[in-house]
């Protein structure tokens, strides 16, 4: 049986058309369309119900070492109130799952983690800890919500003061309230969007969905689905755990080495990801050419010989034209290199472009 | 105006005379489908079989197949679908992908009650 989130009303009221997702009742899409709701994102605002993701405590007197340990990015010098994100590997390099690591204070940190890997990654944790450290899966008693697109900033500024709002990229406020609703709010995203991330307690959800969305009424806010989600990272170029990294694909070859930390003391992977070498095959994305779209698993060719496998692929509703993201053989991964890509039995052109395949241009002035 | 049939895969027919008829997806398909974003058609001159696909359509999350309800030869096809299969969303009953002459089977096709009754105990 899936669970509902506590929106699933709110969905199904916006007319959403609600499906299974990680074992939630999710909303893929609302009555406007997953193009109408990505275009929302990059010209006004968006705004997501996303309580299906993780959240997990480390806190006690050696927290930060145990998040050392698990994580493959440093997190020593991180301030209390920052974010970072980073994958978290096994013990051959391999991911276990990607997250964002938010620092409370000293000694507490929140994880915030992939639905579908929730209870892998308890149970990952929880076999690795050591120390005085004490773990808490608080993923019930947290909800979420993604406010995202040029237009947030405004949007919120209307139910939240000042002080509450982070300025900073990848850094939050713990303590913050929006519309009278205490939220943790983080300016993160999964876009390639400026945009918030609002944490808060599931009996509020529904107060807050709805302000949000009546607050931002007139800058064109509009309820969007997992659909339009999806179709953003994707033009935006972030990875997705279970597509372009999983628990066989090292976090180099998803081209995550920003967040791959190999000078750490230890943690756990490095031994693994030090075996394996220099990568031999790396993420990269490919403009379909010829007359088709690709998704995923389709293989890709130069001339007759296999040189790698999409990770994810649709039409890109902001550029207009297909692409797909692929791990590719190295040598082929040069941008301009000219490919094909099998999809149902049939050949498509695909040349390899620079990633990523949209990025913002942060031209606008914040109102501060 | 000449009136349509339908499949259960949710095709319309609109039948010109005897043996030629339009083909194209249902209001209630476009909808299930959600934006399309490409479309695959046939050339004119291709032989299409009843039951047998002979395009597809793709929305931003996945791929569907169309499939004929008649057998015969593909007279026409709709170009506009190519650069444009957001006509389809817009306007199912106008967005025909081929025209079909030389008709020489068909198979059972609902009338408009009918597949509204179909669609109806599907849900």
């Amino acid at each position: 049986m899936e669970l509902k989130t506590p929106l699933y009303d709110c969905h199904v009221q916006c007319r959403g058309k609600v499906l299974p997702f990680a074992g939630y009742l999710l909303p893929v899409q609302y009555e406007t369309g997953v193009i109408a709701e990505h275009m929302a994102v990059r010209k006004a605002a968006g705004l997501f119900d996303v309580s299906h993701m993780g959240e997990v405590t480390l806190a006690g007197k050696d927290a930060l070492s145990n998040v050392q340990r698990l994580v493959t990015n440093d997190c020593g010098r991180m301030y209390d109130g920052q974010v970072k994100y980073s994958p978290m590997c096994n013990e051959t390099g391999g991911v276990v799952d990607d997250l964002l690591v938010y620092k409370l204070n000293q000694e507490k940190f929140l994880l915030v983690i992939n639905a579908a890997n929730r209870f892998k990654d308890v149970e990952w944790i929880k076999g690795h800890l050591s120390g005085s450290v004490e773990f808490k899966d608080i993923s019930d008693q947290v909800a979420q919500l993604a406010l995202q697109g040029p237009k947030s900033e405004e949007i919120l500024l209307k139910l939240t003061e000042i002080k509450d709002i982070p300025v900073k990229y990848y850094s939050f406020v713990e303590r913050g309230a929006v519309g009278g609703i205490p939220c943790l709010i983080s300016k993160t995203g999964y876009t390639g969007e400026e945009g918030y991330e609002l944490y808060c307690k599931p009996e509020t959800t529904k107060n807050l969905w709805n302000s949000l969305l009546e607050a931002g009424k007139e800058e064109g806010l509009i309820p969007c689905g997992l659909g339009a989600r999806d179709t953003l990272r994707l033009e935006a170029a972030m990875p997705l755990y279970g597509h372009e990294m999983d628990d066989a694909i090292s976090p180099l070859e998803t081209g995550l080495g920003f967040a791959v930390k190999m000078d750490k003391e230890d943690f756990i992977g490095k031994k693994g990801l030090e075996a394996r070498g220099e990568p031999e095959r790396k993420r990269v994305g490919l403009y379909i050419t010829g007359r088709g779209i690709a998704r995923e698993k389709c293989t890709v060719y130069f001339e007759d010989k296999t040189v790698g496998m999409t990770t994810s692929g649709t039409h890109l509703p902001y550029l207009g034209r297909p692409a797909v993201m692929a791990l590719l053989d190295m040598e082929y991964t040069k941008t301009g290199t000219k490919l094909d890509v099998e999809v149902r039995g049939r050949k498509i052109a695909a040349e390899v472009a620079e990633l990523p395949f949209y990025k913002k241009e942060f031209a606008k002035q914040t109102l501060r | 105006m000449k009136e349509f049939l339908f499949t259960k895969t949710h095709e319309w027919v609109q039948f010109l005379n005897e043996t030629a008829a339009r083909i194209g997806l249902t209001d209630y398909a476009q909808k299930e489908l959600g934006d399309l974003v490409f479309v695959n058609l046939p050339e004119v001159g291709d032989e299409v079989t009843v039951k047998e696909e002979f395009a597809d359509v793709e929305s931003v999350k996945a791929v569907s197949c169309v499939y004929s309800p008649v057998t015969g030869t593909v007279k026409a096809v709709n170009e506009d679908l190519l650069d444009q299969p957001e006509l389809i969303n817009s306007d199912p009953y106008d967005a025909w992908f081929i025209e079909v002459d030389h008709i020489s089977a068909k198979e059972e096709l609902l009338s408009g009650e009918e597949y509204e009754q179909f669609i109806h105990e599907e849900e």
